[in-house]
């Protein structure tokens, strides 16, 4: 009688705690001060990975034989747009990488001049945000060396990169600050398993910053902007998926 | 006869009897029980709903739909392996929300709509709270010896008698009285010292190995677990594991008499069973 009362009790009170705990949590998340205790952990997980990590740290990198069999395709997988199909029509022949903000000087890239340039080559994991991973290999131009050619001011805090494809109706764009700037694995690739960037994987370029998330990993990046704010952009968050769902900026996680 | 102890608090030294009043959990054991208690739900029920964004499993270094999973929740039911489980909807189904079916129902996460963007936010602010109270409990515990007194399963607890002994008591429900039952039985131990020494750090080192930029600075990590993709899917098991432990531990205070087992852990004061017919 009493074992019978109390299993009642405890299976009661399980889903009644259950609930309350769902309903509170969204109470929670749902009111603005609910939110910036949320981003408390944002805050807290960029802070210590800066400061126990080595900044320096490189992405693991992989070889040939552990590399996806298919690397799969996520978010855009083609823009669309009139000017972006003119430029995949003529291999980005007329195409240019717009450099500009906290620039000394602002410049404008064919695709040909920056193959042409140096570039690194690394086998990398790219993990989404959902859960799944694919192992790729990129080649590109590092951002670093893009940014000291363009004489990147001292006062400029972020790049930004603003890309061809819309998603609902509003332009894709993300930003990273100085030290995955200028980390040595961080790339625009233009090559991706031995070829040329496909456009489902973001061709002409597509920003690779190997120690953070995917939606991170600009496809179709059009122009880099260095800034010292990310305030008066777009949403203000710093990225597509950050204005439109709240995702954190920093991806470290 | 039957004891007339009043509601003095009893030092545990001089053997005390069954009806007594006895000190049993310290202050450091009862803050980090309520505060798991806390930031574990949170991280179970989040954590769901993070898996929901991809309810498929696999193992080694990476893992996504056109690769081999071995785990995976559909509308409708379970597989593991070649194995199909029917879910008839109750855990893991057909649940739309925002539209869209989930693999764990809206009761079991937070938020309780789909949103990965919100779970991940809960998931890692509370990952703090599980982490540092973690590791300072974890220090006092060795300091102050707390698990080799009251945890270490010593060698004659763990011969096949014992053990047998003390599951047949189980079964029967049969429990402690007097001053035996202020010790930790050793499938008490063994179920502490998994979660311990076991689960939580094997949820909390698999997490840090999900996180691309813990990897770069840490690649022993992915050594460790043989990849992210088993990592991830050693969390979920990790995870499981805990919320088995969860329901164990519940029904068990219900058994033992939940009013008792309750105070012991908010007040720290237990009143130790009477013997039969004592």
């Amino acid at each position: 009688m009493i074992v019978n009362f109390s299993r009642r009790a405890l299976i009661g009170s399980i889903t009644a705690s259950a609930g309350l705990l769902t309903s509170g949590c969204d109470k929670i998340t749902a009111s603005p001060q609910g939110q910036s205790l949320l981003g408390l952990g944002e805050t807290l997980t960029y802070r210590a990975q800066r400061l126990i990590t080595d900044r320096q740290a490189l992405a693991v990198e992989y070889g040939a034989a552990d590399m996806s069999p298919v690397f799969r395709a996520n978010g855009t997988s083609n823009p669309g747009t009139d000017a972006y199909n003119a430029h995949a029509a003529n291999q980005f022949a007329d195409w240019r990488l717009l450099v500009d903000g906290l620039v000394a000087h602002p410049l404008a890239l064919s695709l040909d001049q920056i193959r042409r340039a140096p570039h690194r080559t690394q086998i990398t994991r790219h993990d989404c945000v959902e859960g799944w991973s694919a192992i790729g290999q990129w080649t590109g131009l590092p951002l670093g060396l893009l940014l000291r050619r363009a004489g990147l001011s001292g006062n400029a805090r972020y790049v930004v990169f603003h890309c061809a494809d819309m998603l609902g109706g509003r332009p894709y764009y993300e930003s990273i600050d100085m030290v995955d700037a200028f980390h040595p694995q961080t790339i625009l690739a233009w090559g991706m398993n031995g070829q040329a960037l496909g456009v489902a994987h973001g061709a002409p370029l597509r920003l690779r910053v190997e120690r953070q998330l995917g939606y991170k990993q600009a496809k179709y990046v059009m122009r880099v902007q260095a800034v010292d704010s990310l305030a008066g952009l777009y949403g203000g968050k710093g990225g597509y998926w950050e204005d439109v769902s709240g995702y954190q900026w920093y991806a470290g996680i | 006869m039957v004891s007339s102890t009043s509601d003095t608090v009893e030092r545990a030294s001089a053997a005390p009897q069954g009806g007594q009043l006895v000190r049993r959990h310290s202050l450091p054991v009862r803050l980090w029980h309520w505060l798991n208690a806390l930031s574990v739900f949170i991280l179970l029920m989040s954590g769901l709903m993070i898996f929901n964004a991809h309810p498929q499993l696999y193992w080694g270094q990476f893992g996504a739909n056109p690769d081999h999973h071995w785990l995976a929740i559909f509308p409708g039911h379970l597989q593991i392996g070649s194995l199909m489980i029917p879910t008839h909807g109750i855990i893991a189904g057909v649940t739309p929300a925002n539209g869209r079916s989930v693999a764990f129902a809206p009761w079991l996460t937070i938020p309780s709509h789909y949103d990965l963007a919100d779970s991940r936010k809960w998931h890692f602010l509370f990952a703090w709270v599980l982490v540092v109270p973690g590791i300072c409990f974890w220090t006092w515990g060795f300091a102050r010896h707390h698990f080799r007194r009251d945890l270490a399963p010593s060698l004659q607890e763990l011969s096949p008698r014992h053990l047998l002994q003390d599951i047949a008591d189980h079964a029967r429900l049969r429990f402690p009285t007097g001053s035996a039952a202020l010790r930790f039985n050793i499938l008490q131990k063994l179920a502490y010292c998994g979660v311990l020494f076991l689960l939580l750090p094997g949820a909390i080192l698999t997490g840090l190995t999900m996180s691309p930029g813990m990897d770069a600075a840490w690649p022993w990590l992915l050594d460790l677990f043989g990849g992210r993709a088993s990592a991830r899917s050693i969390h979920f098991i990790c995870a499981m594991g805990i919320a088995l432990f969860i329901l164990v531990h519940l029904v068990m205070v219900v058994l033992a008499g939940p009013f008792n087992e309750i105070r012991s852990m908010i007040t720290g004061r237990y009143r130790l069973p009477r013997e039969k017919g004592e």
